[in-house]
């Protein structure tokens, strides 16, 4: 566990960096995940020790949401004077996007 | 309040202990409801906790940077998590590449879809460039939309906030949506689901059938990797 979680680490590191040097517009963690991502397929296979923490620690992924949905009560009041705007985006978009994606890849599928 | 509780309580007001604890708390109460209420979509653990949090915070005047200074430690565990999604990505390996074509199109619409769709509509009914930003990521999973938001311009705990919503509504609204739609394959039902409505999406398809969860985990990781890439140059086109 202990091994797993210090190669997520480097890997998180190893994309800041490039993230930093490279003045790429996107966050460091996701860089890592590619760049893990290219390792394991270059590897070819994922070692148990790592799949059995990354398991572990993505069906906990819900509770890493918790302490920034409690930064809600910041926002109260931007949330009560654009409520409106924000409900109907929302539910309107996450309606459409389901809709969409599901045709285009039912469409492209035959 | 007796003197030795108020010197108890300013004491733990300074260290990170009670943030982190009722942070763990909360979500293990929030968790034992949603089991009780047999995973109802509406009854979201996250949801819940925060619910209970901010209420707790504010009946007891604690601001949220003093909540925050504990709960970084369970905050700071998204950089990690976000790596980890390379693991169930690989898995699905085999998936990716049978259906390549259909799965690279479905994701690109879907992708630009999601943010277009969210941010047009704000946008048209007036809500603030903040707002905007803070939207356009709310399809993707929270570390990668908190990191894009970041990035963009945008205010990453309202993001947060959005996401959540976002995968909640997702749950809910799939269904009837797919259906609707007459939509049976599972594995388009989950990648839809997933590109929509990310993790909360992905826990809910995971109850419905393995392959929808499958495929709406994949759809969660590529629609995280490719909105990351996408969005930040998009706007630098916008604003060159």
């Amino acid at each position: 566990m202990l091994a797993a979680f210090t190669l997520l680490l480097v890997y998180q590191l190893i994309g800041e960096a490039v993230v930093h040097f490279a003045a790429l517009p996107v966050p460091g963690p996701v860089v890592g995940m590619l760049l893990l991502f290219l390792t394991l397929l270059a590897r070819g296979a994922t070692p148990d020790w790592l799949r059995s923490t990354c398991n572990a620690l993505l069906a906990h992924l819900s509770l890493l949401f918790v302490p920034a949905g409690v930064g809600v009560m910041l926002h109260f009041q931007r949330l009560g004077a654009e409520w409106l705007p924000i409900a109907v985006a929302l539910v309107a978009s996450t309606v459409i996007t389901i809709g969409v994606t599901a045709l285009v890849m039912k469409g492209l599928q035959r | 309040m007796s003197g030795r509780f108020a010197d108890f309580w300013v004491y733990l007001s300074a260290s990170p202990l009670l943030g982190l604890t009722a942070t763990l708390v909360a979500y293990q109460a929030a968790y034992w409801i949603y089991q009780k209420a047999r995973m109802n979509p509406l009854a979201n653990p996250v949801a819940l906790s925060v619910a209970m949090l901010v209420a707790l915070l504010w009946f007891t005047g604690t601001p949220y940077p003093v909540y925050f200074d504990g709960a970084q430690f369970v905050h700071f565990l998204l950089g990690p998590a976000t790596v980890a999604l390379a693991v169930p990505l690989y898995a699905n390996l085999a998936t990716l590449k049978k259906n390549l074509v259909p799965l690279c199109g479905a994701l690109l619409a879907g992708s630009v879809v999601a943010a277009g769709s969210a941010v047009g509509i704000g946008w048209l009914l007036g809500a603030s460039r903040e707002t905007l930003l803070s939207l356009a990521p709310k399809s993707v999973t929270t570390p990668i939309a908190m990191g894009i938001a970041e990035k963009l311009g945008g205010l990453p705990s309202l993001t947060a906030v959005l996401v959540v919503t976002t995968g909640i509504l997702g749950a809910v609204l799939a269904r009837g949506t797919l259906d609707l739609l007459r939509i049976g394959d599972p594995a388009v039902r989950g990648f839809a689901v997933g590109v929509a409505a990310h993790g909360i999406g992905t826990a809910r398809a995971f109850q419905v059938s393995e392959t929808m969860g499958a495929f709406a985990g994949l759809a969660m990781g590529l629609n995280g990797l490719l909105t990351a890439f996408l969005f930040p140059l998009l706007l630098r086109l916008w604003d060159a």
